[in-house]
């Protein structure tokens, strides 16, 4: 019990060193001292309670990417009949109720219909399952249904493109250290430390920056517009607050293109001076753009941003440079983030705002400040009782606490976990534990002093029987730190880090770090009574 | 050099004798702690019932003007806004409830007018003023908050008892875990009677109080364990008094240092932990208190004795045992 080989003192102390290490750039940042550049660096992240920042939580609208994928597949249908077979003419064309389904007008081609769209529904993924189910009833119909396997894969990857569109558009900001993080099904964490007014952060998160150009339906009377009838084949679309047009327009659903395949796009001015959006179409979208434009010469367009259009003009002249000019009523500040948003690609999906926290930096520093000095006096105050009442064993206790605070902060570091208000909290609370380690092994060793076990056989039974008691007591706060790090949230987890890590280190310095120290004061005075 | 000794040598108080006093005196704490909590209700913060939460400190005054700043706030035509003071007396924190929207994007668009125009409000009426942060959580995420906090209390209080129960004998685990339900209905009692806010924070702070009970109940049990070992013909309340009494200096060596730190954390501390210290703080008094009048007497009417620890006879003794009605 109290041998400790001279390996497994260097273990030890090699183990306490590198935990001390670690927390040394820790230690000089909550300091508020520079840690040098060139030497290396692993600091704890500081909570957004802490630094001060932002703290927003994106909930994506799932049930879009069901309206948005069926859209798509109706389009990805006619597209694949017209180039498969020409004379295959469909009709009835109906996306409701989260289905797609359509009439193949001519009996006799049901059969050639089904041999080009089956490879259609095939999944991405290896596991040989199908996205869509295609049923055929009453002989001519056919339904789409996409199964649970591919839209949960859409969702999947809505989510992960939303996920890298939101980390583009915040760098685009260049604010510091951004963390963007995915949360369940359909959440994305954004924190930004430093940032105490999130409103641009916002106005850029919530636009999803979906352009689209579609043909106007000339057809479509202005009093049908406005009663809300709409032609086959079109859907009618608001002009945007800010536009020079005001109401409502008919657009034709398909047939336009997408404004996503963007080089660039930046904040420019007309002619007027009025501030507009400059984009560069790619290749591909340069020559779309270019055919769209050559086949309707003469013709009004929609440019549309999220489902509202901006403006109509008229094609003049077939545009073949691969470049265009949005206008639509902006400012310089709102064409900018608009710019920004094309750039930075649309949201697959539409985000919203569903919690949202601001720390301002004062608070933060201050609450680190005042955090530190109670932990600091609190725990002064700890030590020196523990020094009243048990002498020397107090000092090797109180060593033990030294370090096990330093030990937390370095595996903190080394994990890249953060440190929150709460998690200084956990830290009063390790200490609170970790000394009553001590304080259950100290008087064991008085009570069987009293006893009139001798010195040695003393010190042996106090760790042997007060370690029950302190694994058992451990093993218990493990469980509610576990439960606490899965259940909990925020603030819950932050407390939960430091707790766990606390109780792993805590029993390690103050049960083995100590009794190492006692055993060698025992071998070294061989004292006849201790003073305990 | 002279050491502290808080408990003098061979204390011997005779803790068990009071034990049905106390436990009525604490059945009765405990229901009037839910009769707290079901007339007054817990003051839940934006964290559980969402809402806007605007905090404020009013730097160049030593004392927030509340009332004025509650009128104020009231005739901008939002509600009647919940201020409290927030740590220190020039600290504020200023609830709003969620405006009525017809969609959640419109609720936000209405909670961050109504968030500026009060920030606005108040930045030009009080000089001075500086706002330290803003908290808005919609319905569903606050509902979501309350949902996961109360699962987390509960899925720790049933494993903390079922790994009792494994390490000791089941009449431990249903003390500890009567000793646990004790103090978190006192401290839940506690912040329906003060009205303080209850958060996210909170909610961690009974966990905390959970393990730190749940400590001393264990040190306590680990000595009745050890010395139904010891004294096998110790009458049960004896044996008890004599485990808790051993184990009494360092039941108050440990609270006296853990109430150090959280008395520093609470009135030097930041605001934002105060709610968090001073639960824990109470949850000390309250743990050890259970520790030793919850949790060990609770032992002798489920009939623990020193046959509970002989070591385990076998299935088939059981079997018997079992027959005879004897576990």
């Amino acid at each position: 019990m109290l041998d400790f080989p001279r390996w497994k003192r260097i273990w030890l102390w090699g183990l306490t060193l590198a935990g001390v290490f670690l927390a040394l750039p820790s230690l000089t940042m909550l300091a508020g001292e520079r840690w040098p550049s060139q030497l290396p660096d692993p600091e704890i992240n500081l909570g957004l309670d802490l630094a001060g920042g932002s703290h927003i939580l994106l909930e994506a609208d799932t049930a879009q990417v069901r309206s948005l994928r069926l859209e798509a597949m109706e389009e990805e249908v006619r597209r694949a009949l017209r180039d498969a077979d020409p004379s295959i003419a469909i009709g009835d064309i109906s996306t409701a109720n989260g289905r797609l389904s359509f009439m193949v007008e001519d009996e006799s081609q049901v059969d050639a219909a089904r041999e080009v769209l089956l490879p259609m529904t095939e999944g991405v993924g290896l596991t040989g399952q199908r996205d869509w189910t295609i049923n055929v009833v009453d002989g001519q119909r056919f339904i789409f249904e996409p199964t649970e396997v591919g839209l949960n894969q859409a969702v999947e990857n809505a989510m992960d493109t939303a996920t890298d569109v939101v980390r583009r558009r915040i760098d685009e900001l260049g604010t510091r250290e951004p963390t963007i993080i995915r949360q369940g099904d359909d959440r994305i964490v954004v924190q930004v430390p430093g940032l105490d007014d999130p409103q641009a952060l916002k106005a850029l998160l919530g636009q999803t920056a979906k352009l689209e150009f579609k043909l106007v339906d000339q057809t479509a009377l202005p009093t049908d517009i406005a009663q809300g009838i709409v032609p086959p084949g079109s859907q009618i679309l608001p002009f945007a607050p800010d536009a020079s047009q005001q109401g409502a327009i008919a657009v034709r659903r398909l047939g336009g293109i997408q404004g996503d395949q963007l080089t660039n796009a930046q904040q420019g001015y007309d002619q007027n001076g009025t501030p507009v959006v400059n984009i560069t179409f790619n290749q591909e979208g340069g020559r779309k753009f270019a055919a769209l434009t050559t086949a309707n010469v003469g013709k009004p367009f929609a440019i549309i941003l999220d489902g509202e259009v901006l403006s109509a003009p008229n094609i003049n002249e077939p545009i073949l440079g691969g470049s265009a000019q949005i206008s639509g009523g902006f400012s310089v500040d709102s064409a900018n983030a608009l710019a920004i948003s094309l750039r930075s690609g649309a949201l697959p999906i539409d985000l919203q705002i569903v919690e949202e926290r601001t720390v301002g930096p004062d608070l933060g520093a201050d609450s680190i400040r005042k955090g530190v000095l109670a932990l600091m006096i609190g725990g002064a105050a700890v030590l020196a009782f523990m020094f009243a009442t048990y002498g020397r064993f107090g000092l090797y206790a109180n060593a033990a606490i030294f370090l096990n605070v330093l030990i937390i902060l370095g595996i903190m570091a080394l994990l890249g976990t953060t440190l929150t208000l709460p998690g200084i909290a956990g830290f009063v609370l390790t200490i609170g534990t970790a000394v009553d380690a001590n304080v259950l092994i100290n008087e064991r060793i008085r009570e069987e002093r009293r006893r009139g076990r001798r010195v040695v056989q003393a010190v042996e039974v106090g760790y042997r029987e007060a370690q029950r008691a302190i694994i058992d007591a451990n093993v218990t706060n493990v469980i509610a730190g576990v439960l606490l790090f899965l259940f909990g949230s925020g603030p819950i987890r932050g407390f939960a880090i430091v707790l766990i890590i606390g109780i792993v280190t805590s029993v390690f310095t103050a049960v083995t770090m100590t009794r190492m120290w006692v055993a060698g004061y025992l071998r070294k005075h061989r004292p006849s009574d201790l003073n305990i | 050099m002279k050491l502290l000794k808080l408990v003098p040598d061979n204390t011997n108080v005779k803790f068990l004798r009071w034990r049905l006093p106390f436990y009525i005196i604490s059945l009765i704490l405990m229901a009037a702690s839910w009769g707290a909590v079901l007339t007054n209700g817990l003051n839940l913060g934006v964290d559980f019932v969402g809402g806007q939460m605007i905090r404020a400190t009013f730097v160049e005054s030593t004392e927030a003007p509340v009332a004025e700043l509650r009128d104020d706030i009231a005739g901008l035509g939002y509600g009647a806004p919940i201020i409290q003071r927030f740590g220190q007396p020039n600290e504020v924190s200023i609830r709003m409830r969620l405006p009525e929207g017809k969609d959640a994007v419109q609720v936000k668009d209405l909670a961050d007018q109504m968030t500026n125009a009060i920030v606005g409000e108040m930045e030009a009426n009080y000089p001075g003023v500086r706002i330290d942060g803003v908290d808005s959580v919609s319905g569903k995420v606050s509902s979501e908050l309350f949902e996961t906090g109360m699962l987390a209390l509960l899925a720790a209080m049933i494993a903390i008892a079922i790994y009792i129960w494994v390490r000791f004998e089941w009449q431990f685990g249903v003390g500890a875990l009567f000793a646990l339900v004790h103090d978190v209905t006192l401290t839940l009692g506690l912040f329906a009677l003060t009205q303080m806010e209850f958060d996210l924070n909170i909610v961690a702070a009974i966990l905390a109080i959970i393990g730190y009970s749940l400590n001393d109940t264990i040190v306590v049990y680990d000595r009745v364990r050890e010395n139904l070992k010891k004294y096998r013909k110790m009458p049960m309340e004896e044996l008890l008094d004599l485990s808790v009494n051993e184990t009494l200096p360092r039941t108050i060596m440990t609270s006296m240092t853990t109430l150090m730190v959280l008395l520093a954390l609470m009135f030097l501390g930041p605001a934002t932990t105060f709610g968090f210290a001073a639960a824990i703080a109470f949850g000390i008094f309250v743990g050890t208190y259970s520790s030793i009048y919850m949790a060990a007497p609770i032992l002798i009417w489920l009939k623990v004795n020193s046959n509970s620890f002989v070591p385990q006879e076998s299935a088939t003794d059981r079997q018997e045992k079992i027959a005879r009605g004897e576990i």
